[in-house]
């Protein structure tokens, strides 16, 4: 179990140092800066639209440093003791998966509701925005972090990660979107919030094991 | 029957004879049903677009069936570690995105004179081929970039049984979203019954496009395993 928080720390440690919520935040940022340069200024074009571009300005940015996630650890040759050790490669990818969480999805989801507001969004979507960030980040980062792990040994990286995640992620982006506007639109939005829950526990039982067994294909 | 024809041996002779069997059955029953298909009657609704659904209907069939062979095919590759599996996951792949792309054109060659817009995001069968032509992209670009052949192939068995398990629950999301923004449009699909008169071109070309299936995935399974064989030569030449 000190072994697990050792490298938790390690984890948490790698991820923040190399800019991870830098990187994802900053991303973020820059992405809703285009919008109402597309768009156009006008409060009209850009309110009705607000909260759903911070959700998938969320969901973009924190697939971004994913490619990362187990790349590092394949090259340094870290990644071939990991699966030497006692602690199960299983829990390893889960590890790695909530640091990831915690540093890229956690900031991501503070900052969405204020690129929302920014964007003149209505403020009664902000808690419901942080809470489905939250969530819904965590299933990203274990979808994606599913995917990172298939591409560790490919050369294309970032790009074939979001190509082979997007789509598998459809759910939850459905189901977290559809929470959002409800809450604006006044709608009961329960349902929606306990599926994207729904959809984040199953991803957080299945894709270690998938994690794993993509860890053992690249490493043998 | 399947574990018969899992000895790649047994494969070759079987595919040998049956392939051009099922490229024939397909000719015949594509043949039929076109014949079938044009001599019916306009729809009193959708006039003489009604045809495309005999085109654009078995598609999609053929597109869901694919990505069932694919999952299934990796599923036994991955547990049974089975030459033959893999291969034929390999196979399987490129011709169900093609279905599957089929699918999207005739579909929006349909939705032009019926819904007066090439694609609608308020139908969710269409939005959810969409997904499941991403899904089969994403198996063939991840299996494209991996240079190693056996770790590509795991790593594709991998996204291939994830993408599987994910499938229902994706169709459940994209149709619970759909029902969500029903109000706002008026576009149903025609007339709520099939008469018999279209059912019998759409069963035929149903079966004719199963067939076409069948022979391609034979075909591109046969010359998947002859390339394996010579490269095995090859390396023995070289050694």
């Amino acid at each position: 179990m000190r072994a697990v928080f050792a490298f938790a720390r390690r984890e948490i440690a790698l991820a923040w140092n190399s800019g991870g919520p830098v990187l994802g935040v900053g991303f973020f940022t820059a992405m809703t800066v285009m919008f109402p340069l597309s768009l156009g200024s006008s409060p009209a074009a850009l309110a009705p639209v607000a909260p759903g571009v911070a959700w998938v300005g969320l969901i973009l940015s924190s697939l971004l440093s994913l490619d990362r996630m187990f790349e590092r650890d394949m090259e340094s040759g870290a990644l071939d003791f990991l699966a030497l050790g006692r602690t199960p490669l299983e829990l390893v990818g889960l590890v790695k998966c909530l640091a990831h969480w915690l540093t890229c999805g956690v900031p991501l989801s503070l900052a969405a509701p204020i690129a929302s507001i920014a964007l003149g969004g209505a403020p009664s979507s902000a808690i419901m925005l942080i809470v489905c960030g939250l969530v819904g980040s965590l299933a990203f980062a274990l979808v994606g972090g599913t995917g990172a792990a298939l591409a560790i040994s490919s050369r294309r990286g970032g790009v074939l990660v979001a190509l082979v995640v997007l789509p598998l992620l459809t759910p939850p982006v459905i189901f977290g979107g559809a929470a959002i506007e409800r809450v604006v639109g006044g709608a009961p939005w329960g349902a929606a919030l306990a599926l994207l829950c729904a959809y984040a526990a199953a991803a957080l039982a299945g894709s270690p094991f998938a994690i794993a067994a993509a860890c053992r294909n690249s490493l043998s | 029957m399947l574990t018969r024809l899992a000895n790649p041996l047994r494969f070759m002779a079987f595919s040998r004879w049956a392939g051009p069997l099922f490229s024939a059955a397909a000719a015949v029953l594509i043949a039929a049903g076109l014949w079938f298909g044009f001599s019916a009657p306009p729809d009193y609704q959708q006039g003489e677009t009604v045809r495309i659904m005999f085109v654009h209907v078995p598609a999609a069939w053929v597109a869901l069936t694919a990505y069932a062979a694919l999952g299934g095919a990796s599923f036994v590759s991955l547990v049974f570690r089975h030459a033959l599996a893999d291969i034929a996951a390999r196979a399987v792949a490129p011709i169900g995105a093609i279905f599957t792309l089929m699918a999207l054109v005739t579909g929006s060659f349909w939705g032009r004179p019926m819904w007066g817009a090439w694609w609608v995001w308020g139908d969710a069968r269409l939005v959810s081929m969409l997904v499941l032509f991403l899904l089969f992209v994403g198996y063939l670009a991840l299996r494209a970039s991996i240079e190693d052949e056996t770790k590509a192939a795991r790593a594709a068995e991998i996204l291939a049984i994830v993408g599987l398990i994910n499938l229902p629950v994706i169709k459940f999301s994209v149709e619970w979203w759909n029902t969500l923004h029903q109000g706002e449009s008026l576009l149903r699909k025609g007339g709520p019954l099939v008469a018999s008169v279209y059912l019998t071109p759409l069963f035929l070309m149903g079966g004719g496009y199963m067939a076409i299936f069948a022979a391609l995935w034979l075909a591109r399974t046969r010359a998947e395993v002859w390339r394996r064989r010579a490269l095995t030569l090859r390396d023995r030449g070289a050694a």
